[in-house]
């Protein structure tokens, strides 16, 4: 069986975001991008199926321009065996993300999808779902733990809901996105960075997979979150009580 | 009235005055550890092991000539500062008095918080004509006891003056107030495009005047060199008021004597730092981070060779930590782990580079490791694939300090060393101290700098005297320093003469009497206890004069007056605290040697 995982190329989860003066967008310009968490989570855990001799292959795939070949390249030193880069423009949405997964699960036919339950960019939260949905797969989102069945084929995935944990069995091939708390990703070894030099990124272009890059969404305008106000130390319970009453309307 | 009980036994060392060169430390009964210092023994073991580890303040005898606080002095410092600035809440007073790794304690009632260079001035000028010992602080995140009151001085705390005066975006030239925190400035700097010169565990809370003031190191040093280098000028109150604007903001500026220097690094001694101006480098884009595995330190040395060599221009740290660091790391804090398989590793090595071009960078990194790999100088590594990933390298070595704490007891050792000698001196303390203690090598190998940290259950003095004075006298031996980066403070004031001769440590006092002629600023912690070589003259005939008063009091004329002002020095200081017992430290060319006498 093969395992295909999606992994994006985002801004470093720990820079500071900064949105540009003409509020088009995010700053990306001469900021550090990585792989998604959630995609690196996605990825250790096809590695660790696989290591555990269910899974023959890991095919990492990422989507946008030429510099996603880096993350990949992140992929391989971390256990990927190969690589899928389709050359697409920067921004893509959730469905066009989706469709362009569909057209390569039909070409690589694998037994298992695993995606990060979101990026950390645009946080949508959305292609999981609609890759599901369009393959007509079963679905297991926000895995915090995924057990495969090979004889039975089945994959029992813990998901993290509001209530506590729901345990669901989905029939393979199937897609899981997963949530922080399955796994904790490795680290890319020396040996593994020496090996990922010698292993094979295929590029295809969105055509290729005769899929039609569109969106119905329209960007209106990005602006930076208000601005938290400075706190003030009242002197007393009663100005306490009058701020709460007059100023916050708590009362 | 005085006996000289001891005076048959130490006079065969007065006798050899000619290959004495400097008799120094006359008042060294400040730190003398009276219990310790057994009387009776004197003629047999001159080296007394008294260098006290955490309760060194203890011991220390309070100075005299300072005057006591009072309400008056309090009123005074109202006037000027306002009620806000003057701080006597005895909450606020406990964390000012105690230093970071609480192992220093004084007992200081007032701490003061000027706003300006003016009210900073006013401050000295009062204290200095008070004669209030005063110490300066900033984050107090010092690690030598440097940035605490000893006894009762007044607290000067600089942090209300942080703000930032001028950015110049082209030069790159931040003029601040001293009290600004590390990580504000590299923050407000980011967002320039700029970064800080340095960088340390501490940043959170350390502020630059204490920066620039102790010449603090940290882990950019490799690359951007030293505050020596990077602090283009600094504004300075001296002790009597008198402000020194030396705030250039000139890379090049050869017009006299480069006095801001002697305020890098003299910790507080000379003066109150206000204002600094610093060379700042432009922030670079691409950073990147391997965590890697040596099987010995000779591999580190190699290593740290080729990497200058092949990485270049990009290097921006090398450090080093062994596998007793790592284990201390993982055992003693949560949420680190080992980014290498658990096999015995004896040697860790970070290297960080830091350039204009990711994926140049990372290629240059990767093709160096793996020939490093190839060629025998790694076991094996890893390499940080974004800013987390980094984050969590650098934890395990910015670790150690926070993970030594909670362990218990810690010795800690701060020593410059040529390269390819640094380690010996872990291993041989390994087999002198024998299974009871953790003895750790970490530290700055790029700048040769070693943090040698020995961890017991619990404070012993039996340790103490195993690891002291062997420490320095090897690091002395190896032409080492024994404070490379964190300063002298409490902790070293006294040890000074193992990396410094007679004659700079001479100098180094006559620079401290004509700045702070009272010696009012951060006392107990410089050298400025040390009388100069003609003094131990006059010490031997004082000592001959065996408490007669009417000796003393002709030795105070003779020398035509010369040592006049000494003699009524020490006779109020002898007999205002009827100090039972002193000690000499007599340096001699190659070795030192310490002299102790009873007067009772």
């Amino acid at each position: 069986m093969k395992i295909m995982v999606a992994v994006k190329r985002v801004i470093d989860y720990a820079v500071k975001i900064r949105v540009k003066p003409d509020k088009t967008g995010v700053e990306t310009s001469n900021v550090k991008m990585s792989m998604n968490p959630f995609c690196e989570i996605a990825l250790e855990e096809a590695l660790r199926i696989k290591e555990a001799g269910l899974a023959s292959e890991v095919i990492a795939v990422s989507m946008g321009p030429t510099q996603c070949v880096d993350t990949l390249r992140t992929g391989l030193a971390m256990g990927a065996d190969r690589a899928i880069h389709v050359d697409a423009p920067a921004t893509l949405y959730p469905l066009s993300v989706a469709k362009i997964l569909k057209a390569l699960v039909d070409i690589e036919k694998p037994g298992l999808l695993i995606l990060g339950k979101q990026a950390i960019d645009d946080d949508c939260n959305q292609t999981g779902q609609m890759v599901a949905g369009l393959l007509k797969w079963p679905q297991g989102t926000f895995a915090s733990k995924v057990v495969l069945d090979k004889e039975k084929q089945v994959a029992t995935v813990d998901r993290e809901v509001d209530g506590g944990l729901e345990t669901l069995c989905l029939d393979l091939p199937a897609v899981i996105t997963t949530d922080l708390r399955l796994n904790q990703p490795r680290y890319a070894t020396l040996p593994n960075i020496m090996k990922a030099k010698s292993k094979v990124i295929k590029k295809v272009t969105p055509d290729e997979l005769n899929v039609e890059i569109k969106s119905d969404l329209e960007l209106v305008q990005v602006t930076e979150p208000p601005k938290r106000k400075a706190g003030v130390i009242v002197s007393s319970v009663d100005e306490l009580i009058d701020k709460l009453k007059n100023d916050a309307h708590v009362f | 009235m005085y006996q000289q009980a001891f005076s048959t036994n130490v006079k065969p060392h007065f006798e050899n005055q000619k290959n004495v060169e400097l008799c120094c430390h006359p008042l060294r009964d400040y730190i003398g550890n009276l219990q310790v210092f057994v009387a009776r023994n004197v003629g047999q073991t001159y080296k007394i092991h008294y260098r006290s580890f955490s309760s060194a303040a203890k011991l220390i005898q309070r100075n005299p000539s300072f005057s006591t606080l009072n309400a008056d002095d309090v009123k005074h410092f109202k006037e000027i500062l306002g009620e806000k600035n003057v701080i006597e809440d005895e909450d606020t007073l406990s964390t000012a008095n105690v230093d970071w790794m609480r192992k220093y304690k004084g007992s200081s009632k007032l701490l003061l918080q000027p706003r300006s260079t003016e009210e900073v001035s006013q401050i000295l000028k009062y204290c200095n004509s008070r004669r209030l010992a005063v110490v300066p602080q900033g984050g107090n995140t010092g690690l030598v006891g440097g940035s605490v009151p000893v006894f009762d001085e007044v607290i000067v705390n600089l942090g209300s003056m942080n703000s930032i005066i001028s950015f110049d975006e082209v030069s790159g030239i931040l003029v601040c107030e001293a009290g600004c925190i590390l990580e504000n400035l590299d923050s407000f700097l980011a967002n320039k495009g700029f970064i800080m010169p340095l960088d340390l565990g501490a940043k959170g809370s350390c502020q630059i005047g204490g920066n620039v003031s102790t010449n603090a190191g940290g882990l950019r040093f490799v690359r951007y060199g030293s505050l020596h280098g990077n602090i283009l000028g600094l504004e300075a109150v001296l002790a009597n008021g008198t402000v020194l604007d030396m705030l250039g903001t000139l890379r090049k500026d050869n017009t006299g004597y480069d006095l801001k220097q002697l305020f890098i690094g003299s910790e507080g001694s000379l003066g109150i730092v206000t204002k600094v101006s610093i060379l700042t480098p432009p922030k670079l884009s691409s950073i990147n981070l391997a965590f890697l595995a040596c099987k010995d330190y000779f591999s580190c040395q190699k290593l740290l060779l080729e990497a200058k060599r092949k990485l270049g221009e990009v290097l921006s740290a090398f450090e080093f930590l062994d596998n007793q660091s790592m284990d201390m790391v993982l055992t003693h804090l949560e949420g680190v782990r080992n980014p290498l398989p658990p096999s015995m590793y004896n040697f860790y090595v970070l290297i960080e580079t830091t350039g204009s071009d990711e994926s140049y960078d990372k290629e240059k990194l990767e093709a160096f490791l793996l020939r490093s790999m190839e060629g025998g100088l790694i076991s094996d590594g890893v390499v940080a694939q974004d800013i987390n990933q980094a984050s969590s390298f650098w934890r395990i070595r910015e670790g150690i300090t926070e993970a030594l704490m909670k362990a218990g007891a810690v010795y800690k050792y701060d020593l410059s060393l040529p390269v390819e000698k640094m380690y010996k001196l872990v291993e041989e303390m390994r087999l002198r101290l024998g299974p009871s203690a953790k003895v750790m090598g970490y530290g700055h190998l790029g700048d040769a700098n070693l943090h040698l940290n020995i961890s017991t259950s619990q404070y012993d003095d039996t340790v103490l005297a195993q690891i002291e004075p062997f420490v320095y006298e090897w690091t002395s031996g190896h032409r080492g320093s024994i404070s490379a980066e964190h300063g002298l403070g409490l902790m070293k004031a006294n040890e000074i003469h193992y990396s410094k001769s007679s004659e700079t440590v001479q100098l180094m006092a006559s620079i401290k009497k004509l700045f702070d002629s009272n010696g009012i600023l951060n006392p107990y912690k410089s050298a400025e206890f040390i009388i100069f070589p003609e003094i131990s003259h006059f010490l031997f005939n004082y000592i001959e004069c065996e408490g007669n008063q009417d000796s003393i009091a002709e030795l105070g004329q003779t020398n035509n007056g010369k040592y006049a002002e000494e003699v009524i020095w020490m006779e109020n200081f002898y007999l205002s605290y009827q100090l039972r017992s002193w000690v000499l430290i007599v340096i001699t060319s190659h070795s030192c040697k310490e002299v102790s006498g009873i007067v009772s």
